[in-house]
Formats: C-alpha cells, structure tokens, sequence
C-alpha cells in the first residue's frame, strides 16, 4: 500500500490552486491543438514543450500530464466530426464515430469518447501507480548488456514487426540515428558529424527535430497536397448519453482498457494494435448489426483502448526510462531538458515528481471530462479555422518554438531541415515512429554498448552474459522469423488478421511470439 | 545489429503478413523519385563512414566512439541500395494520408517552395528586424503562400501574434526574443 500512499502525496502536491490551473491549462491548450486538423498528440507535446521552458519540472509535467491527454481527446474529436483521422490510433474511433455523427449522433459519440477515455485513462494511470515501481526495484539490477537487449528489442519491434514496410521502417531508423549521433561523443569528446559547424558540437535539440518533423514536415505536406473543396463538418450540440448509450457503453470501455493498456506498456506501436483488436472484438460481440451504421460500442471500445495503451506508456518510460511512442520520446527529451537522468533511479532519486506526475495525469483526466464535455461545441467550430490561417499559425509556433529553445536563427534553420525531413519522409511513406526512437535511443544504446563490452574487455560474449539479455535476444528472434515463417508457409494468401489456426508448428509459433510480447 | 541486414531484402519484394494496401496498386510504372532518395541514403551513409573514420580512439574503452558511427554509415549505405532495387522492381511509397490531404490531386510543390521561402526569410531576418516583424512576416507570408487572399487581415492578425507572443514569452517566461527594429518600443 505504500505506493498508493506515495500517490496520494502526490495528489496533495499536485493539487494546489497554481497546479490545478497549470493542469486546467494544459488541458485546454493540449485539447484546442489536439482538435486542429493534422495535429496529434506527439505534435502537440512538442509545439506546447517551450510554453513550459520557464517553469519548475513538477509544474512543467502538470501542464505535460493535460497537453498529453488533451491532445489525445482532440484527436478523437476531430475523428469523429471529420471522418478523417490525423494518426493511425483515431482510425478505428472514426470509423463507427463518424457514421454515428452522421446519423446525428455526434453528441453521444463525443460523450462515450470523453468518458471512455476518462475511465480508460484513470484506471490505465492506477495500473502505472500500481505496476511501475516494482518494475523499477527489478529494474535497477538489470546491468548494460540485458538495458542494450531490451532497447534493440523496441527498435526492431517498432520498425520491422510493425509497420507495413520492413524496408522502409530501417530507412526510417537509420535516419533517426544518423540524427542521434551528431555531437560529442561522451567518452572521447570528440565531435562526430558537426560538419565543421560549432552549433552542432551540442547534441541535436529534440524539440527542433520533432517539430521539425512532425509540425513543419506535416504542413509543408499538407500544403503539397492542400483540399481545396471544405471537408463536410457535421454541427455537435453539448454532448451527452441516454441510459440506453451507458449500457452500451460500459463494457466496451473496460475491455478496451484491458487491451490497450498492455499494448501500450510494451514497445509494440502505441495504440495502433489495441485499438484495431478492441474495434474487431467489439463487433464480433455485438448483438445488434448496428455495426457500420454507426455503434456506440464502436467509438467507446477503441477509444478507451486508445487512452489506456497512452497510460500504459508510463510504465517502461518511468521505471526504464525506455520510451515507446513518439510522445514518449517527446517527453523523455523534456525531461532530460530539466537535468533529469530517465531511468530505473528515476523512481527513487526524483520520487516526488515521479508521484506527482501520476497524480497530475489523473487530474487532468477528470478536468478534460469536466472541461470539455461544455466546451465540445465550441472545439467543433476549430475546424472551421481556413485552412491558410491554420498552417501559417501552426508554421508561426513551429518557428517561435525552435527560435525560442536558444534563440539562435540557426535552429529555425534546423527546423527547416527536419521540417523538410519530414516532407520526404511522409512522401516515401516511411514512418515517423522508428526514426524518433533512434534519435533518442541511438545515443543511450551505444552507452549501454560501450559500458558492456567495457567490463568485458571488448570481449563480445560480453553482451550475452546475463541470462535476461539472452532471453530478451531469443524474443527479437522469434518476433522478426515468426512472421517470416508463417507467410512462407502459408503462401501469398496469408491474411493480414493474425490467424486462428489449430494446425502444425507454425500455428504454435505464432502464438507463442505474441505471448511473449504481451508477457513483457 | 545483424537483424537489420538479415530481413529487410525479404520485405519489399514480398509483403508478407502486413499486407499494405499501395503495394497493391493497379498501376504499373515504377516511382522514379525513389532513386535521389537512395542516393541520398548512400551520401549520407558514406559520409557518416568517413566522419567516423577521422576519430581517434581513446584509452580504455574497447567499442571506441567509431563502431556505432561505422555500422550506422555502412547500414544506410545498404538501404539506400536495397531502396533502389525494391524501386526497381516496382516497389512505391504509400504516401501518408491525413485530414486536409488530398492525394487525388498532384503535388503542388510551388506552394512547397514559397513557404521554405518564407521560412528562409524568418532564418535571415530574426535577429535584425525582431520576432515582432520577423513573426508577423513570417504569418502573414506563409498564409499567402498557402492561397490566403485578405492579405490585410494576415497582417494584422500576424502583427497581434507575434507581439502577443514577444510579451508572452518576455513577461510570462522571462525569454526575451530578438527584439531588434523595435528595440525599446516594445
């Protein structure tokens, strides 16, 4: 229970009349850019992290805790009244969402995404409280050469198994850390890739590259391809739920819950998965055949999926400090930003942050349900927002945000860079995800490299002589050949769905592997 | 760091469980764009190779700062060949979709090239003229680039968000932003 007493404390600290308005603030700022059109929440995070360059770390990660799940909620927001979903998690939100819009249920589709997202969110963050600082206690044995196995695992995991390109997911990730060599090397001080240019003796700034990439690469691409005849927006009135709409809606949330927040504990994509399986399962349990017309349990499934697996982040990003989505590596930057060294310690040496950042996340939780349930209509009317003003004022952050980290022009000039990374990154289809985790991964892998085969004396066997590493080895193996082996034996009809089967050694493989990653 | 090498030759020729939908085009041809793209990989593969190459070792530390450069270098180097071979066999990119993107329409890229334009000026002219005129600019340009006619209003409204944000960040942060032409009057 000493835990939960730590949460509590961290309630007491996070509640102050400053911190509630710090969080009602995040909210509201992380919500309103969430609902812009081709924002997600990792963009958001990023375009917001400079507002909070001038407060403490606790009040910064307040504000963080409602930008994150602000953005989230926006995101679904503008799902469900645009029928076109910003990033992959939304998709499967939009799909029951929006019909049910159209069928003038909008309100009632914003009210079961809002709840939902509240249960899923507060019970996800208890499970946080609740899993990640024993993870922690374990995880402060584990020595450099199991830290360097598990990170490689995240990366294949994020780029090969995920993703519909193997190729074009490497590409993604070499780029990103290509990226996250420049700068000192910490053990020679030696400059690598500066180009002769002083500014980048320093390592990269992670805001410049994220905005860069996921801000300025997504307007420059919208602008290549800007609609210009308007998206249909259906009106929403104050959103709400019948007794009919609770009902339906309560056991969806639970199982999305259950499905998302381990997703989105292990470096498995975010909540890309979750939300496809709690989508599936919803509809397979489904009485009626209201399903594709515009069911309930349709948004509140996916959508508490969605929430949780954002929770579920927490878990190996505070007791690992090992980031699985891109807003988690957005965060862990920020955190690094205060002087603050992510990892196992982080739990014991910064415990009070650690405890008031939950706290923080559940706060948030309950104002963006007490928030934006009334402020829904007016959210909607951000969509009008011409498209022009929209993206010269998401340029206009864009360029304050990177001027403002050193003012310095040269770092709007390397937001330009990345902005038109991005540009070439969303025209090839490469994938944004993997090249983020490099950058921040790159640097902390050749750490934990470089500490193994030190204490071995540069003998190679050095990485394999702890028994988690080799376990985490024979995972990477089996997640990368099982999906190999099961399409050779299977043939080129193989679907897509992982498949059911009860026959031979391939059906035992797969399984197994997805076990395994659950298991995590 | 041997997984990279082992699967991706497999991955373009044959999507295999993951299925995307673009490789399934009707459409024959093949992406010609792709092939800067892998040059690109290839430059900045080999340059990461040379740039590690002029390290020098130090005392008491067997990996050395140019292993992690040397692999990543090498492993670009072979993507970007890989690309071209995926490209040559007919493999394309799945441009990424979105709510304000239509990918029915072909690319506009003079719109593209306006607003780096306009990003190029911002570069140029922060620290002489100020965030507040630089800002404004900026706002105002890029909303222009993007086919915003009420060029009078872009102004105005880039004028109140860039002092607005001066102010911001100067009172509420303590960051002062380049003041420059208006140093004093603000």
């Amino acid at each position: 229970m000493g835990d939960f007493d730590l949460l509590w404390g961290g309630l007491q600290q996070a509640a102050t009349p400053e911190n509630l308005l710090f969080a009602a603030v995040g909210v509201l700022l992380g919500t309103f850019v969430g609902v812009l059109p081709g924002i997600g929440p990792a963009m958001a995070v990023a375009l917001l992290l400079p507002v909070t360059f001038g407060l403490e770390p606790t009040q910064a990660f307040i504000m963080f805790a409602g930008i994150y799940y602000g953005g989230m909620y926006g995101g679904s927001t503008t799902s469900i009244l645009l029928n076109t979903p910003g990033e992959s998690a939304s998709v499967m939100t939009a799909l029951e969402g929006n019909k049910m819009a159209k069928r003038g249920r909008a309100a009632q589709a914003l009210a079961t995404a809002a709840v939902g997202s509240f249960v899923a969110g507060t019970i996800g963050t208890l499970l946080v409280a609740f899993f990640a600082p024993p993870l922690a206690d374990v995880a402060v044995q584990i020595g450099a050469p199991s830290y360097f196995a598990i990170m490689l695992l995240a990366l294949v995991m994020t780029t090969a198994v995920l993703g519909s390109s193997a190729l074009r997911g490497f590409i993604a990730l070499f780029l990103g850390l290509t990226i996250g060599l420049v700068g000192l090397d910490p053990n020679t001080a030696q400059a690598r890739l500066d180009l002769g240019l002083p500014q980048l003796i320093d390592p990269l700034d992670i805001v410049v590259v994220a905005v860069g990439i996921f801000a300025l690469g997504e307007a420059l691409w919208v602008a290549a391809h800007l609609r210009r005849s308007p998206l249909q927006i259906i009106p929403v009135g104050q959103p709400f739920m019948g007794k009919d709409d609770w009902r339906r809606s309560w056991k969806p949330w639970l199982r999305g819950t259950a499905l998302g927040f381990p997703f989105g504990a292990i470096p498995a994509g975010g909540a890309e998965i979750p939300t496809f399986l709690s989508y599936v399962s919803e509809r397979k349990l489904a009485k009626n055949d209201e399903f594709g017309k515009g069911a309930i349990e349709g948004v509140a499934g996916p959508e508490a999926a969605n929430n949780a697996s954002a929770a579920g982040m927490f878990v190996p990003m505070l007791a690992l400090g090992l980031p699985v989505t891109a807003t988690a590596s957005v965060m862990l930057a920020a955190l690094q930003g205060y002087g603050i060294q992510p990892g196992p310690q982080l739990m014991t040496d910064q415990a009070d942050l650690v405890w008031t950042l939950l706290a923080s996340l559940l706060i948030g939780n309950l104002l963006l349900l007490v928030l934006n349930l009334p402020l829904a209509p007016l959210w909607a009317k951000l969509l009008r927002i011409p498209r022009p003003q929209l993206y010269a004022g998401i340029l206009f952050f864009a360029c304050l945000g990177a001027y403002a980290t050193n003012l310095d022009p040269f770092d709007v000039g390397l937001l330009l860079v990345f902005g038109l990374l991005g540009l070439m990154m969303r025209r090839f289809g490469l994938p944004v995800l993997p090249l983020i985790l490099g950058v921040i991964l790159g640097p902390l892998m050749e750490g934990k490299l470089r500490e193994a085969l030190s204490i071995s004396g540069g003998d190679f066997s050095g990485l394999v002589s702890e028994p988690l590493a080799v376990v985490v080895y024979a995972i990477i193996a089996l997640a990368v050949l099982a999906p190999v082996v099961v399409s050779r034996v299977r043939g080129p009809q193989a679907p897509a769905v992982p498949a059911s089967a009860t026959d031979g050694a391939v059906a035992d493989a797969a399984p197994e592997s997805d076990d395994e990653k659950v298991g995590r | 760091m041997s997984t990279p090498t082992t699967t991706s030759p497999g991955a373009p020729g044959t999507p295999g469980g993951h299925a995307p939908a673009g490789d399934h085009r009707p459409e024959g041809g093949v992406d010609k764009a792709q092939y800067p793209l892998a040059a690109l990989l290839v430059v900045v593969g080999a340059y990461t190779f040379y740039d590690a190459s002029t390290l020098s070792v130090g005392f008491g530390d067997p990996v050395g700062p140019r292993v992690f450069p040397y692999v990543i270098g090498a492993v670009l180097v072979l993507l970007g060949v890989l690309l071209a071979i995926a490209t040559a066999r007919g493999s394309k990119a799945e441009p990424e979709g979105g709510e304000d993107v239509d990918l029915a329409q072909r690319a506009d890229w003079a719109t593209v090239a306006k607003l780096v334009g306009v990003l190029a000026f911002t570069i140029a002219t922060v620290d002489l003229l100020g965030w507040a005129v630089t800002g404004a600019v900026l706002f105002a340009g890029a909303a222009w680039a993007l086919g915003s006619r009420t060029l009078i209003r872009d102004v105005i409204a880039g004028l109140v968000l860039a002092i607005g944000s001066w102010y911001a960040f100067y009172v509420g942060l303590g960051i002062p932003l380049a003041p420059g032409i208006l140093d004093g009057i603000l």
